[in-house]
């Protein structure tokens, strides 16, 4: 067997471990999992304070703040702080037609970063509870006491939403929309596992005393709600994920935005990782340090080999058709035996191959479920498969690159 | 820490794999039956050819069925080579399977040639050697030039040897002919012709043999490889 069979075998292995992990967390604590459509009354309304940080975002911020004032919660419990981080554009300007609002302060302060508005917002916090919600993003009026309710364990310090792509209008983002509802599916999974790695900046509602405790926000990377889930996972900290709670966020719309915002991500994945490295394979820090953290390094081991395999294989193919070219010149035969079964490939590795794609389709069919009531196949997985194996690549190769020659990723 | 919930998924996982593998294995097991029973059909049908041969050697060479094979030599040819691709060619079972398709290749060569002999057709034998693409860099090429020709020249008959295979029919071939271990070697109608033969120098071969100046305007009903490519 030679080296690269060895490494496929081994990477192929671990990465159908992970959906099987996934897939008998599911089998095990599907009743555990609440999925609830309709208004649901809490015995008790904790005041919650909602913070929308923003850096030029006058186009979304007021869909933003009407859908946090149409929350199905009691007004007077919701409090929001907009903190507009130095905009450059007319954000400022659009907040101000919510003053006067008694849920509503703003406030305004040179740029310094997402994590500095963050913290601004908290140190004005009065309330048990403390949340963030991106200014690109709308929540749904039942998210919030859907939400709460799993506050009523008291070990739970934060709790992540459901993100659901909003209005796709394009084939990227109809994509997304596929892999959002997958990641639904794990968030979950990893929630029933007390092993999530972040609590969105979309929506994740905090105990106030989480800060207090392992301090605020930090730079992190630019990716400062992972950052966070770290640290708390570090002190044993549980983090809960309410799958139907939705939050709908606007996601990139071209491949370069794409680009941008998964390189930072995954650039900021690495970095806490290397920053956290000693929670590693501890025991202490549970399935966080056994599971979600290698699996995210072997996700983007695997797709850095794959990338580089996929490109030898393309080598061999068009050094191949060189040779034949370059023999009998240009010649297109169709291939008699395109239709004979003996042609099908049934190499060990690519039934493995097919074992895993069909692990991760299943795994994205009970997102579909999870967020939509019923598993939904369409064209649209296919696409998925087909543009991010091309460009997932590409922001991961990315990201390490930077990672080795210390390079730092922009938020925009 | 949930140590019993890593095992359980652990033995799963192993269970998953080691089904993926075993439907692998048997898939392609049920190929080399495929192949194996492809190659008694036609062992069958060349001894058929044989006897028939036999029995009408007093009789007009019409009723002689001269195109019987070629096709389906070509095809298994192909699915050889496919099958030796993916297997990788250490397997023993490849082996046999090509050393029986040698076997296969002269006996149609023997009698091919015998009919042609006898009913003044004419027709080009081409037995080429070649050897897998680290001992013979060229072997790709040349295998590219006789699959182009066949299909140009339908009268042209591709038996491929492995040179190095270990089967005594080719060995004796290659003393036959005393075919150079220099390969690709071509043996155009009992002539050697050592290393890479452009498609120029073997169409001036064949147009020699042939009396023809153009090729065939039907193309041959096969465009398949004639050569196993490796």
């Amino acid at each position: 067997m030679q080296i690269q069979e060895i490494v496929f075998y081994g990477l192929s292995f671990l990465s159908i471990y992970v959906q099987i992990f996934l897939l008998i967390t599911f089998i095990e604590r599907r009743k555990e999992i609440k999925y609830r459509t309709g208004p649901i009354d809490l015995k008790n309304y904790p005041s919650v304070t909602v913070i929308v940080p923003c850096w030029n975002e006058e186009a979304t911020i007021g869909g933003t703040i009407e859908s946090l004032l149409a929350l199905d919660y009691p007004k007077e419990k919701v409090n929001i702080i907009l903190v507009d981080d130095g905009s450059t554009d007319n954000t400022w300007h659009v907040m101000q037609h919510y003053i006067g609002n008694p849920q509503i302060t703003a406030f305004t302060k040179e740029n310094g970063g997402k994590h500095t508005a963050m913290n601004l917002g908290i140190s004005k916090t009065t309330t048990d509870f403390v949340g963030c919600l991106d200014a690109d993003s709308f929540v749904d009026p039942q998210a919030l006491k859907r939400i709460m309710t799993y506050f009523d364990n008291p070990e739970v310090m934060a709790v992540a939403p459901a993100i659901i792509v909003t209005k796709p209008k394009n084939l990227i983002q109809r994509i997304q929309k596929i892999e959002y509802h997958w990641a639904i599916y794990t968030k979950k999974m990893l929630g029933l596992n007390n092993a999530i790695h972040v609590a969105p900046g979309p929506f994740s509602i905090f105990r106030t005393q989480v800060f207090a405790k392992i301090g605020n926000f930090r730079a992190a990377h630019n990716t400062e709600d992972m950052e966070i889930a770290y640290r708390m996972q570090a002190n044993h900290m549980k983090i809960e994920h309410a799958n139907d709670a939705f939050v709908y966020t606007v996601t990139p719309n071209t491949v370069k935005k794409l680009y941008k915002q998964r390189l930072r991500w995954i650039y900021g994945f690495i970095q806490n990782t290397i920053d956290y490295r000693h929670l590693l394979f501890k025991k202490e820090f549970g399935n966080f340090a056994f599971f979600t953290v290698p699996s995210g390094v072997l996700s983007v081991i695997s797709v850095c080999f794959i990338f580089f395999f996929s490109i030898y294989k393309l080598f061999s193919f068009i050094v191949e058709q060189t040779i034949k070219v370059s023999t009998v010149g240009i010649s297109f035969s169709w291939p008699a035996h395109l239709f004979d079964p003996f042609y099908i490939n049934t190499q060990a590795m690519n039934i493995i191959v097919i074992t895993l794609y069909s692990t991760v389709i299943l795994a994205m069919l009970i997102g579909s479920r999870m967020a939509e009531g019923r598993p939904k196949f369409s064209l649209n997985y296919l696409w998925f498969f087909a543009i991010y194996s091309v460009i997932a690549p590409l922001w991961l190769l990315k990201a390490v690159y930077n990672t080795i020659f210390a390079k730092k990723t922009a938020w925009r | 820490m949930d140590w019993k919930k890593y095992l359980i998924v652990f033995i799963i996982t192993l269970g998953v794999f080691g089904t993926a593998l075993y439907i692998s294995n048997s898939l392609n097991n049920k190929k080399l039956t495929d192949l194996r029973s492809i190659e008694d059909k036609l062992s069958i049908d060349i001894l058929s050819s044989e006897v028939q041969y036999s029995l009408l050697e007093e009789l007009s060479c019409k009723e002689v069925t001269t195109s019987v094979l070629s096709d389906e030599l070509t095809s298994l040819a192909d699915k050889i080579a496919f099958t030796e691709q993916n297997f990788g060619s250490g397997s023993d079972q490849i082996k046999q399977l090509k050393q029986s398709y040698s076997l296969l290749e002269i006996k149609d060569y023997l009698l091919m040639k015998k009919i042609s002999e006898r009913c003044g057709k004419k027709s080009v034998f081409v037995l080429y050697f070649y050897a897998n693409e680290d001992t013979c860099p060229d072997c790709v090429r040349q295998g590219y030039i006789l699959t182009e020709l066949h299909d140009a020249y339908p009268e042209l008959r591709v038996y491929s040897f492995d040179y190095n295979l270990d089967l005594s029919a080719i060995r004796t071939l290659i003393s036959i002919y005393k075919v150079p271990s220099e390969l690709p070697a071509l043996i155009i109608n009992g002539k050697v012709y050592a290393g890479l033969q452009t498609k120029e120098q073997i169409e001036d071969v064949l147009k020699l043999n042939l009396d023809t100046k153009a090729p065939a305007a039907k193309k041959a009903t096969t465009p398949a490889a004639t050569v196993p490519a490796e």
